[in-house]
């Protein structure tokens, strides 16, 4: 606890001893610098190079810049991305504004249960989602199109997913859960006495959200807007799924192609990778910029106060119709899709005739899958252990931001959080370029993919362990060392113990997370380190749908059963968010 | 056993200047003695002690336990708090939640230099939490304890290492009235019974003169007087000590000379001429301040004989059980009395005031 650059102590007996405390946080401070700011950096520098061929080394030059932004194809791509991310950050935020509105503010039926049922959405991985959405909404074998032209009889394409529209509806709907639960905490904070004065002051339901309840929730709503903002930007699986076969491209979806295209572009993918940087970073920043400073607007008073519900009357209904929708597009249809081609030999709509025709092949033929057992086990390799290595290694920088008085703490706080704006493709690829470029042969092995998943995830652990870290006295700590504890004792005995539901929380959902990682493996991967997301990848890349169904199936129930377990390890340390 | 020099601490204001929590503080507290920093908060007190303990690191100074230098300025030295052998009661009483009562109190035994056998650590936990009455408990969640338990535990861990100095950080203010009362009387027995050398911080005037052999009423980062419970509140050297322990009616005066035995003076005051006594001499035409407690004013519907008689009117009286509280108006002045409840005399009617000139203590302002 004292500062560093001090004096080192001398003993009563008059020998000085090394404590390994130094050792373990020079380690740690040392990763997170490492891992934080060395890819950054890589990526930036790279962008100004020429790609290196056997016939001619790499040189400095701002063509990649140049040709970035010379090109008209970069303003499409630009206004491309931007018209998707924010096209799927209002749906996100439309669907799930609604939904925590009722959930929280109204008396519509079975609302705890909706509540409980709306995390699902989340389990089932992007890519999974995607390939749902395609065998529903294409226009040639998408169900929903089918169904449609039979009842009426017509050739007529009524919804197509292959389109900016049908981009943002799969990708918005995918992520409104992310909105609900934030809209639902921005509820929550609300004092509803403000809210109950305008009611007794005279106005209707729709002028007290109108007047009160959203002007109130502005900050809220803005830092929400943005969150999903920024991710939808960073959203590969549905722009490469959706857009890219009809040519429709933005940010992420162009480095993907930049790269994979022979010879692989790698300087271009970089530069788009700075500018999508560029974008992400001015919304995270904005984004903690309104969180610090919202004090004007905090409407948190005591805890514990239960909002006074509004009586919809024989609206209700159509609240309850409108949760059961919901659930319908975004869990029951999926999965009820992928559940019927997954028992189809070759892909076909449902009908009678299929019906007779169901078969457990896909099963068998992917569980024989030549990859399949080597992936399941990378994937879980590397969940567990880049959920382990981030909750040990933030455990003590976040000790050190929040107990300690070291000089520039604050710099290492952000340090470790500066991966936050990393899209996953861009990671990917700073994290390529920069193992491309030095010597130390990890790349094309699992440790490149346990890196990247290292540094994605960190600051998910940050957060976890900060959450549980404030709530730790300081005098637990004094304690241990009047009771005569060395440092490396206290942690370990002492601040890991007391950290536990907040290490346990943050561990189960960077597993989770983990595990559907795809837009970083997707360049990182090698024939041998293929992960499950990745092997889903390749067998939509060689139309194998019924067998990417059957994985897929597995896949969900794999996760379902996951997460009930992580809720039950929950209550058993008596952790609430997951 | 335990000696500080000289200690200064500084902390890092909100705008990055050093501000000076405690200045050249010195102290010494023989084996087996009860020492008590007394002061309001924000005082030093607590830096103190943490400066003793080694959690905090002062900028001056030596301090000395039982002959060891733990820490000292001049030639460099410090300690972490971990190998100082001191054993220390927090305010919050930090007992671990993720540990049961005898895992609490074994803790120190089981991560200390000196590596002990199971058996021996058992044998002393055990000893420990009987000495607190704890040992029925010793296999429930520390999180199950009361208040006044978990305090109880707080000591047994401190003391389970037979530590040098005992080191207790307010330990009774987070206990209801009752309870602290009655662990009052508790923590003098132990500490008397185990003979144990304590430093003790409190703001609570009270607490300190029921336990400690030794008191130190600091203010602003200084001590300002060391001395018996007694002394410290009958012969308080400032206005400030006089002010912070116990209440006190404060007068002011002008010397007029010399009485009698060594120490009286003749002062002049608002309520007209009286004896006082002083600690240092004191010039003629000096200003003083008078300082009276409420329970050395006496008060009587008759005359009565001696020094220092006044007549007044009673304007307040308030009944507080075993006592009652009169406000006397005496000319323009209101003096505060504590006296007996059975005085009942009504509110308006006249009284004699008589102040007993060993307990008018005069004092340089």
């Amino acid at each position: 606890m004292q500062a560093a650059g001090e004096a080192a102590p001398v003993f009563a007996a008059g020998v000085p001893r090394f404590d390994p405390k130094w050792l373990i946080i020079a380690l740690c401070v040392a990763l997170t610098l490492y891992l934080g700011v060395v890819p950054l950096a890589f990526l930036l520098w790279q962008s100004f190079f020429t790609p290196q061929t056997a016939a001619k080394a790499a040189q400095f030059t701002f063509g990649n810049y140049v040709e970035a932004y010379g090109s008209a194809d970069t303003w499409l791509l630009f206004g491309n991305s931007l018209k998707f991310a924010t096209g799927a950050a209002a749906v996100s935020f439309a669907i799930g504004t609604l939904l925590a509105w009722m959930n929280e503010r109204t008396n519509t039926p079975f609302k705890g249960f909706f509540f409980a049922l709306s995390v699902i959405p989340l389990i089932i991985p992007g890519i999974l989602f995607t390939v749902a959405w395609i065998l529903l909404g294409s226009p040639k074998i998408g169900i929903i199109n089918l169904l449609l032209q039979r009842v009426f009889d017509t050739d007529v394409v009524f919804v197509n997913v292959y389109s900016l529209t049908g981009m943002v509806w799969v990708d918005g709907l995918h992520y409104s859960p992310v909105a609900f639960l934030l809209m639902t905490a921005a509820f929550r904070a609300m004092d509803p006495a403000l809210e109950e004065s305008a009611i007794m002051s005279g106005a209707s339901v729709l002028q007290v959200a109108r007047r009160v309840t959203l002007p109130l929730a502005w900050p809220a709503v803005f830092a929400t807007l943005l969150i999903l903002f920024v991710r939808a930007i960073e959203s590969f699986e549905v722009p490469a799924l959706l857009g890219l076969p009809v040519g429709l491209q933005v940010f992420t979806s162009a480095i993907y192609q930049a790269v994979h295209r022979y010879p692989s572009q790698i300087g271009l993918a970089a530069a788009y990778a700075v500018t999508l940087l560029a974008i992400t970073s001015v919304g995270v920043y904005l984004q903690s910029r309104i969180s610090t400073g919202g004090s004007k607007y905090a409407t948190m008073t005591g805890k514990g106060f239960r909002p006074r519900t509004i009586d919809l009357g024989r609206w209700r209904y159509l609240t309850t119709a409108i949760f059961l929708a919901y659930f319908l597009f975004i869990v029951v249809l999926p999965f009820m899709v992928l559940l019927w081609s997954s028992l189809q030999k070759f892909y076909s709509v449902p009908s009678m005739e299929a019906l007779h025709r169901l078969t457990l092949d896909p099963y068998r033929t992917i569980i024989s899958y030549p990859n399949i057992v080597r992936s399941v086990w990378n994937s879980i390799l590397l969940a567990v252990a880049s959920a382990t290595t981030i909750m040990l290694v933030t455990s003590v920088i976040c000790w050190i931001v929040v107990k300690t008085k070291l000089p520039g703490r604050w710099l290492l706080d952000n340090f470790a959080s500066l991966p936050m704006v990393f899209p996953g493709i861009v990671l990917g690829l700073a994290i390529m370029i920069l193992y491309l470029t030095l010597p130390v042969g990890i790349y094309g092995t699992i440790w490149i993919m346990l890196i990247a998943y290292i540094t994605r995830f960190m600051p998910y652990g940050l957060r976890y362990n900060t959450t549980s870290m404030l709530q730790i006295h300081k005098e637990l700590e004094e304690s241990a060392a009047m009771s005569g504890a060395s440092w490396v004792t206290t942690f370990w005995r002492i601040i890991l113990p007391l950290l536990k539901p907040g290490l346990v929380a943050g561990w189960i959902y960077i597993v989770i997370v983990s595990i559907r990682e795809l837009s970083s493996s997707i360049l990182l991967y090698s024939p041998g380190t293929e992960v499950l997301s990745v092997v889903i990848w390749e067998l939509w890349e060689n139309g194998q749908y019924v067998e990417l169904s059957a994985l897929g199936v597995m896949f969900i129930f794999g996760l379902f059963v996951l997460v009930l377990a992580a809720q039950w390890v929950g209550r058993r340390f008596g952790i609430r968010e997951l | 056993m335990l000696k500080v020099t000289g200690l200064c601490t500084d902390y890092i204001g909100e705008h990055g200047q050093p501000i000076r929590a405690a200045n050249e503080v010195g102290f010494e507290v023989p084996p087996g003695k009860l020492f008590t920093l007394l002061g309001p908060s924000g005082c030093g007190k607590t830096t103190t002690l943490r400066s003793i303990a080694g959690l905090e690191r002062p900028r001056e100074g030596e301090i000395a336990v039982g002959g060891d230098v733990v820490y000292s300025s001049g030639r460099n030295i410090f300690i972490p708090p971990n190998q100082r052998g001191l054993g220390m009661v927090f305010q919050s009483y930090a007992i671990w939640p993720h540990m049961t009562v005898y895992e609490n109190a074994a803790f120190p035994l089981r991560v200390g230099r000196k590596r002990l056998g199971r058996r021996e650590i058992e044998e002393r936990v055990m000893r420990v939490l009987q000495t607190v009455d704890l040992q029925e408990m010793a296999q429930r969640e520390a999180t199950k304890l009361s208040g006044g338990q978990q305090q109880r535990l707080a000591l047994a861990r401190a003391l389970v290492m037979e530590p040098r100095v005992l080191l207790l950080d307010e330990p009774l203010s987070n206990l209801d009235a009752k309870l602290r009362e009655r662990m009052r009387f508790e923590l003098k027995r132990l500490q008397r019974e185990l003979g144990i050398t304590t430093v003790y911080v409190t703001h609570d005037q009270s607490e300190a003169l029921a336990l400690s052999h030794a008191i130190a009423v600091m203010n602003r980062g200084r001590i300002e007087q060391i001395g018996t419970p007694r002394e410290i509140y009958e012969r308080p050297v400032n206005q400030f000590v006089a002010d912070f322990v116990g209440t006190t009616n404060f007068l002011d005066a002008t010397v007029s000379g010399a009485d009698g035995a060594a120490g009286f003076y003749r002062v002049r005051c608002e309520l007209g001429e009286l004896k006082a006594l002083a600690h240092e001499a004191l010039a003629p035409a000096e200003k003083v301040v008078l300082s009276v407690r409420p329970e050395d004013i006496y008060l009587s519907e008759s005359r009565p004989d001696g020094d220092n008689v006044l007549q007044g009117r009673v304007d307040q009286k308030v009944f507080l059980g075993e006592t009652a509280d009169f406000q006397v108006l005496i000319g323009e002045r209101r003096l505060q009395s504590r006296v007996h409840p059975s005085l009942r005399t009504r509110v308006g009617e006249p009284i004699y005031v008589r102040i007993d000139a060993e307990k008018c203590v005069a004092l340089k302002p």
